[in-house]
């Protein structure tokens, strides 16, 4: 109780200081090089402070203009403000590498020894008092040099601007230089204008505003004519309900066809990493026949293989995924040599006994991974340039690491075609595949050719790998969610076809998403297999079945 | 000399027998049901290894009644038919006093007619959906009022949500969370348009689509919130999608009843940071038992970096409570203890009293905890007091006239109040 009053106290103390502060706000920005007595006075009450009481606090601080407030309210916000237990010295800590946190006292900016984790104590946020500190930093961001951040700053504004904002931007608006900026804080006018301005007034905002696809505007417009046309109308408030009417039509028949592109993306997102773990499978499953049941164990290989590589050089997360691909294709190509030298040659011709054979190979491969790793997922980490998206206009985005991964698995699905059409490795395996024995005539060494084949297959499931690494969980069972659609996919574009497979996995893929938002993801799934299995009664051989002499 | 040899042989074979009875007769039997292969080994081995140190503990402290305790552990495999098969070698073959065990709903469904018809007493320490309450079973984990519904309401007065995505996967315990939380919602006067709800099957990874569609309802200018019972591997590609499709959890905050601490280790907690979790218990929260708890803890397992979590604490508590109990009535009998469990009082770990109600649930606090960058859960919200757990959801038209109480005169997991009858089938 007794801290309670205590803060309340200080919350009114620094309110009458602020109350002063208006008056001899220019005073202070020109002596910028020290610091505001108040801030320091608010800032050091941070460590007593209880999370439900922070709010009013932080919102003094934002209230006090020295350069100072943006740089502490930004570090309170990316949670690196932390106070030392010992005499409560406010600091912005970083952590080592070594596990110690490198500090710096955050108001004079002067570096302090590293500590121990136990000698500071974090200054706690929650959601609410994250997102006020969003638009505190956002009202300072307005008159930023930088225009990236000033759109950033209109658009956290751009929900409920209050009407100092709406002051703030009224008067920046005729000195942005910047289009972008320009045009939302002039859609923000527009919505203020269109909310509470007069018919004529409401009605020109209206026809301002129909070529936005922010959500706010559609939101208001539709509230608002939902609200009109619900009473008594005059002829001029008739006309604003139609302009009004007319502008949502075009707004929802614009954001419907971005919608549309955007299913279209997921769709070919799926299709790509479907198209990365069968394509490894097209070639041992589909150019030499080996039905190969540990072809998804490769993929959690090749997975792995990424956190190895992570765990190895924990200073270029950066670059881990560009070490990592030749990495995983090595180890688990070798892997699949071995097993291709170790078992499956003998096995030649008896499809069931290699089944069977390389069923027992996964589960061997999933317990060593188990017992070397743990049974719990590993942590593989996204690199920065993987994360986030690509924001084209407010209602459509592309992820990046979609984005990488479709591009990838395509530059994948090329290069191996090259491989099996251009190379004289491509050539031998062509033969052997279709002829053993005449292959073998024309001094073709099968059984070297085959071993390559198979370790080339296991190499591609690997890089699949990698890719599922920044997907998924990256744990023992990884690959038995991803053995039965690829053998669906190499199943459905037909066997030994590359073209077929690409075909199939696409179409997969998009299928699933535009049946996702009808039907659900389980019911999706499950009409996509009913789907496939009626095709392939239909059509054994799938899309592009081969043709020729060859098939037997 | 034949015959000598004989009688030898009989007898150092039955004195040795005599021994092994009265060794036998010296031990009071613990029976550990939890799955250490398969798919729920992930989690289920960490209880197992709660049980076998709270035993540990109390063989130190002097066993019970004057006995050791001694665990017999089994291995049910994560296959749910097993799971009533072990139950059966447990009680009838091993003779145990008590079952520790069980995660998911189907196991424990597999296994109540054989705790019934053998009359074995089994604690269940997993949030579940509810809707259940047999006289052979403790039920130690959160029911649905205990953890779904203060989470719906701290989003609702808290956060302000008045736009709901009820996502979960497709198995029994969010289906008919789901159900709860819907009628709950429209009671509450949540429009139809403002609640959807949305399945996935298990481990599922392409999570782009739904994200996008929770995008899009989130943008509708009103506060919208996840409550999400998705469970195990699906959470990380989902909270993934979240971070990289620009949905922060200040925009559109998830809570989650199946994401703890146990969930949260090893993985890359960025995307998760400021997204909530119910639960009756954190690593967190401090208070002495806890510290203990988890001292303990880090001790018995030989590993600095194991963490605590909620289905722990509900096994500590229950674990408690039976030894208490049979204290209580001397005697490890199921009939006795059964009926002097009902009131047990015992200190949870976070500072308050868990009480054992006459319907086999607990009475908890309610958390609701922000995931911090470390793993770790910070408390932002607690009921003021303990919850009491209800068997029998009351906003379900099927149970909303139903109680279990197992005391007598009523004695029946499922007694209708209008009717005033006990269906006699208590699931």
């Amino acid at each position: 109780m007794r801290r309670f009053i205590s803060v309340l106290f200080c919350c009114l103390v620094s309110w009458y200081a602020i109350a002063d502060d208006d008056v001899n706000t220019k005073d202070s920005t020109a002596a910028s090089s020290s610091i505001d007595s108040e801030l320091i006075e608010l800032v050091n009450q941070l460590p007593n402070t209880k999370l439900n009481k922070m709010q009013p606090l932080v919102e003094n601080i934002a209230a006090i203009k020295s350069h100072k407030t943006r740089e502490v309210l930004q570090i309170l916000l990316a949670g690196d403000l932390y106070y030392l237990k010992s005499d409560k010295t406010l600091v912005n800590a970083q952590k080592q590498n070594d596990g110690n946190y490198q500090l710096t006292n955050i108001l004079t900016d002067e570096a302090l020894a590293p500590v121990k984790k136990r000698a500071i104590r974090k200054i706690r946020s929650n959601n609410r008092l994250r997102s006020a500190i969003r638009s505190f930093i956002a009202k300072i961001d307005l008159t930023d040099d930088d225009k990236s951040t000033r759109y950033g700053a209109v658009e956290q504004l751009l929900e409920k601007p209050s009407q100092e904002t709406l002051d703030t931007m009224r008067s920046l608006l005729p000195l942005e230089k910047d289009a972008d900026v320009a045009n939302l804080m002039q859609t923000v006018l527009l919505i203020e204008q269109l909310k509470h301005g007069k018919i004529d007034e409401q009605l020109s905002a209206v026809a301002g505003l129909k070529s936005s696809l922010e959500p706010v505007v559609l939101n208001t417009l539709s509230a608002l004519s939902e609200e009109l046309s619900a009473s008594e109308k005059t002829q001029e408030q008739e006309q604003l309900l139609t302009a009004m009417s007319k502008a949502i039509a075009t707004i929802e028949s614009k954001r419907s066809n971005y919608k549309f592109i955007e299913n279209v993306f997921f769709g070919l997102s799926l299709g790509s990493v479907l198209l990365l773990a069968a394509i490894g499978l097209a070639i041992t499953f589909g150019v030499m026949g080996v039905i190969n049941m540990a072809h998804g164990e490769m993929i959690m290989l090749g997975a792995y293989t990424t956190y190895v590589v992570q765990l190895v050089f924990p200073n270029l997360i950066e670059y881990s995924l560009l070490i990592a691909v030749p990495a995983a294709f090595v180890v688990t190509g070798l892997v699949g040599i071995l097993i291709e030298r170790g078992v499956i040659r003998f096995l030649k011709g008896r499809p069931l006994e290699t089944l069977l054979a390389t069923f027992g190979i996964s589960l061997i491969l999933q317990q060593l991974v188990r017992t070397v790793f743990s049974p719990l997922n590993r942590q593989v980490q996204s690199p920065e340039w993987m994360t986030g998206s690509w924001q084209i206009n407010p209602v459509f985005s592309l992820t990046f690491n979609r984005l990488y991964i479709i591009l990838f698995a395509i530059m994948v699905f090329f290069t191996l075609l090259m491989i099996l059409k251009k190379s004289s490795l491509g050539l031998h395996v062509r033969a052997v595949s279709q002829n053993r024995e005449m292959a073998k005539a024309l001094s073709i060494k099968s059984d070297w050719v085959d071993a390559i084949t198979f370790g080339l297959g296991s190499g591609i499931a690997g890089i699949a790998g990698v890719v599922l690494s920044q997907l998924t969980n990256v744990g023992p069972n990884l690959g038995q969610a991803y053995i039965i659609d690829s053998f669906l996919v190499v199943v459905f574009g037909g066997v030994g076809n590359l073209w077929g497979t690409l075909v199939a996995a696409m179409s997969l893929g998009s299928i699933n998403k535009f049946l996702e938002p009808i039907t659900g993801s389980v019911l999706a799934n499950i009409i996509v297999l009913v789907g496939l299995v009626l095709f392939i009664q239909k059509r054994p051989k799938g899309l592009f079945p081969q043709k020729g002499r060859a098939v037997d | 000399m034949k015959l000598k040899k004989l009688i030898a042989a009989s007898s150092i074979i039955a004195s040795s027998l005599m021994a092994q009875v009265a060794v036998a007769a010296d031990t009071i039997k613990v029976g550990v049901l939890h799955s250490l292969s398969g798919t729920m080994a992930i989690s289920e081995t960490t209880l197992k290894d709660t049980v076998l140190m709270m035993i540990e503990e109390q063989n130190k402290a002097g066993g019970l009644l004057g006995k050791k305790l001694e665990a017999v552990v089994v291995d049910p495999a994560s296959n749910w038919p097993l799971f009533a098969e072990k139950t059966r070698e447990l009680l009838a073959k091993e003779k145990v006093d008590v079952i520790f065990g069980c995660w998911t709903s189907v196991s424990r469904k597999s296994v109540l007619p054989v705790i019934e018809e053998l009359n074995g007493l089994l604690f269940y320490p997993v949030q579940y959906e509810g809707e259940e309450s047999s006289k052979n079973v403790f039920y130690t984990g959160a029911a649905p009022n205990q953890q779904a519904i203060p989470a719906v309401d701290y989003l609702m007065n808290d956060i302000g949500a008045t736009r709901w995505v009820l996502a979960g996967t497709d198995y029994v315990y969010p289906r008919t969370t789901n159900k709860i939380l819907e009628a709950y919602l429209k009671a509450k006067g949540v429009k139809d348009e403002d609640i959807m709800i949305n399945y996935t099957p298990f481990g599922h990874s392409d999570w782009q689509g739904i994200v996008s569609d929770i995008k899009k309802f989130g943008s509708a200018g009103k506060k919208t919130a996840v409550v999400s019972t998705i469970n195990g591997d699906a959470n990380i590609p989902f909270y993934k999608e979240l971070g990289n499709q620009g949905i922060s959890a200040e925009d559109i905050p998830v809570v989650a009843f199946s994401v703890g601490e146990e969930e949260l280790s090893g993985f890359d907690t960025k995307p998760l940071v400021g997204h909530l979790a119910a639960w009756n218990y954190f690593q967190s929260v401090e208070s002495e038992e806890n510290d203990e708890f988890i001292a303990a803890w880090k001790t018995f397992i030989g590993d600095e970096k194991r963490v605590t979590n909620d289905p722990m604490e509900a096994t500590y508590i229950g674990f408690k409570m039976w030894a208490k109990a049979v204290e209580k009535v001397g005697t490890t009998d199921v009939d006795a203890v059964e009926q002097a469990m009902i009131g047990v009082a015992v200190p949870n770990l976070t500072g308050g009293v868990a009480v054992m109600n006459p319907n086999h649930h607990l009475s908890k606090p309610v958390l609701i905890g922000e995931i911090q960058e470390d793993g770790q859960f910070e408390v932002v919200w607690e009921t003021p007091d303990t919850v009491i757990g209800d068997a029998w959801s009351d906003y379900l038209p099927s149970s909303m006239n139903l109680v279990s109480d197992w005391t007598a005169p009523i004695k029946c997991g499922n007694y209708d109040v209008k009717t005033a009858k006990c269906s006699g089938q208590n699931f």
